[in-house]
């Protein structure tokens, strides 16, 4: 293979000999080009340049709606703003329910389909805190994180720490009970829609500065909480001595094992921290949107795409599908051409099918 | 130190050891065998690593190991040097020593220091990731990571694997330091030379049983033996000018 690619590039390089560097470097370029054909990479040459394409468009599309109107006050820049605040927020939500998803995926391998169970059980104990106690904001999301968290290590002790490695097994298991939990919490909290009001501190807008925009604090909030909560989650796994053994363990359990590492107690303790980023993301998912039934399948669904986007066991790769998958269902529900507002769903797959077709294993991810 | 009684093992169903029994002393002991008797299944069942799937028994220090998970069996002394290393890909050099949990560290002399003093080689390299290390300074870090738990028995699966003959005999000189204080080693070689070089007592493993136990001295002289039950061209003879006639015992 290489020695075709070789003979290529000379073959390129001894026509143009007087037509100077350009030429020189055309013919180098269009040898490499060659030889990424006949090395078989053409799949991923093509696939490469139809996302590269499809994102400069949209990228064009968004931006010719954007700043078609001018800059002014009657224009659409102020919206743009709105618009993007809104998927910053969207994104640091997702970013919440789905680190969580990827910490236990990474650790454990099981793609944990009661997450979105974790997510609503979350907001709803956050919500009956405040609505029917009157329990102060903090306090119920503190208490809302540690009993989602709670929940879940159960959950694991209870009924997957037996099937360790059974991927179908657990994921079975997982989606019964994010059935039984829908129908216990439509039981318990009602089928109509909740919302969590935010704390009283954060409860009005906050001026831009610009436009003369404002917006609501809370959701300005929630993207600082996703930022400090993705950095603590960083330092965790990279600079603490849990970090190295939560590391360690993922590459080789069995070798961690012999070690003296109690590699069960770790994975215990890596799917309580998950189930209790599921529990926030619901706690403050339900102040900025709403809690109903159905919204459980909701963020199951979104978290899988964000972790099949940035990589399955990849922080860096949760935060930066988070970003995407918010980015673009904002814009496409505003942006799509009129008529096709309701498509947007679709982009958001479309987004997934490219990442996808680029790298196999998701942005940041690496083959199990 | 270490009794292993009727010790068999079993892949899904194929049975690899069959009612293996030996006592491995103080010092160092090697378990030869070709390639496919069960050596390395031997560490995995002693290590309590599943698969295979073991039973019968391996008493350590009056303690049964077979039964119990691998960090028990590690918090009980016995160090595992794996074959094949296993460095974990994420983790620095240094990472590789400071995961190791303090109450183990903290139990003998082995410390990170000590490691590192032991080999400064790893010293040098202690942020570079574990598994970008040189074949040599891999097996330094294998070795290094299970000292750090202060084992008073090292299991060690075939260290001289993969290795250039100058490096295999860095690591003969470190294991004879390690014994010489006071660790002892249970070393499973494929490598003759590094094994009777290591151990005096030499047990020889044939289809998962131990069907010979012998002095390293006699087994080089029992050119017969060598050819039987290990199937290699004999150390010491006219034509063995191979690698592992570097690690050349006795010579050394």
């Amino acid at each position: 293979m290489e020695t075709r690619g070789g003979r290529r590039s000379t073959e390129g390089e001894g026509a143009p000999e007087r037509g100077g560097a350009w030429a020189r470097w055309r013919g180098r370029a269009w040898a490499r080009w060659r030889g990424l054909l006949s090395r078989g990479q053409l799949a991923v040459g093509r696939s490469a340049s139809v996302a590269g394409a499809l994102a400069v468009l949209s990228a064009a599309w968004v931006f010719y709606q954007v700043f078609d109107a001018g800059l002014g006050e009657s224009g659409n820049v102020p919206n743009f703003i709105i618009i993007t605040l809104n998927a910053l927020s969207l994104a640091g939500l997702f970013f919440l329910a789905a680190s969580g998803l990827t910490l236990i995926f990474g650790l454990m391998r099981v793609v944990n389909m009661a997450h979105g169970s974790l997510y609503l059980l979350g907001g709803y104990i956050a919500w009956s805190l405040t609505s029917s106690l009157g329990v102060n904001w903090w306090v119920a999301v503190i208490v809302a994180t540690l009993a989602a968290g709670v929940f879940g290590l159960a959950m694991e002790e209870l009924f997957l720490r037996w099937n360790l490695g059974q991927d179908l097994r657990q994921a079975l298991i997982t989606i019964a009970l994010s059935v039984i939990l829908a129908d216990q919490m439509l039981n318990v909290f009602g089928g109509t829609a909740q919302q969590v009001s935010p704390p009283d501190l954060l409860a009005g807008p906050v001026g831009l500065g610009i436009y003369d925009l404002s917006y609501p604090a809370f959701r300005l909030f929630v993207v600082g909480v996703a930022l400090a909560v993705g950095i603590a989650l960083w330092f965790w796994i990279q600079r603490t001595r849990f970090g190295m053994v939560v590391r360690a363990g993922i590459d080789d359990g069995a070798m961690t094992s012999a070690l003296g590492v109690n590699v069960r107690a770790v994975f215990a303790v890596a799917f309580f921290v998950g189930s209790c980023l599921a529990g926030l993301g619901g706690a403050f998912g339900g102040t900025v949107l709403s809690l109903a039934p159905g919204q459980d399948q909701v963020f199951l669904v979104s978290s899988i795409v964000v972790v099949i986007i940035g990589g399955m066991g990849s922080l860096a790769g949760a935060a930066i599908g988070a970003l995407l998958l918010a980015f673009v269902e904002q814009y496409s529900a505003v942006y799509l051409p009129s008529g096709f507002g309701p498509y947007s769903m679709v982009v958001t797959f479309v987004l997934v099918a490219a990442v996808l077709a680029l790298k196999p294993t998701g942005l940041f991810g690496r083959p199990a | 130190m270490l009794e292993i009684r009727e010790l068999h093992a079993f892949y899904g169903g194929a049975h690899v050891l069959h009612g293996l029994t030996c006592s491995i002393g103080n010092g160092a002991t090697a378990v030869v065998g070709r390639n496919g008797m069960g050596k390395t299944t031997l560490c995995k069942a002693l290590m309590g690593i599943a698969p295979p799937r073991a039973h019968g028994s391996a008493r350590f220090a009056g303690h049964e190991l077979i039964g119990r998970a691998p960090y028990e069996i590690c918090r009980q002394g016995i160090g595992y040097v794996p074959q094949g290393r296993r460095l974990f890909r994420s983790l620095t050099t240094d990472e590789h020593l400071r995961m190791i949990d303090q109450r183990l560290v903290q139990r003998g002399r082995w410390t990170i220091d000590a490691v590192y003093q032991l080999f400064p080689a790893l010293a040098q390299r202690r942020h570079i990731s574990g598994v970008r290390l040189s074949g040599g300074e891999q097996q330094m870090l294998a070795i290094g990571r299970a000292l750090l738990t202060n084992p008073s028995l090292l299991i060690m699966d075939e260290p001289s694997e993969g290795l250039a003959p100058t490096v295999v005999e860095t690591l003969v000189e470190t294991c004879r330091t390690l014994v010489a204080e006071g660790v002892s080693l249970l070393l499973v070689e494929q490598n003759l030379a590094v094994a009777t070089a290591l151990a005096d007592r030499i047990l020889i493993v044939l289809g998962g049983e131990i069907v010979h136990e012998t002095s390293a001295e006699t087994l080089m002289a029992d050119q017969s033996a060598q050819r039987r039950y290990l199937g290699v061209e004999p150390v010491g003879s006219a034509g063995a000018s191979s690698p592992s006639a570097a690690a050349a015992p006795r010579a050394i």
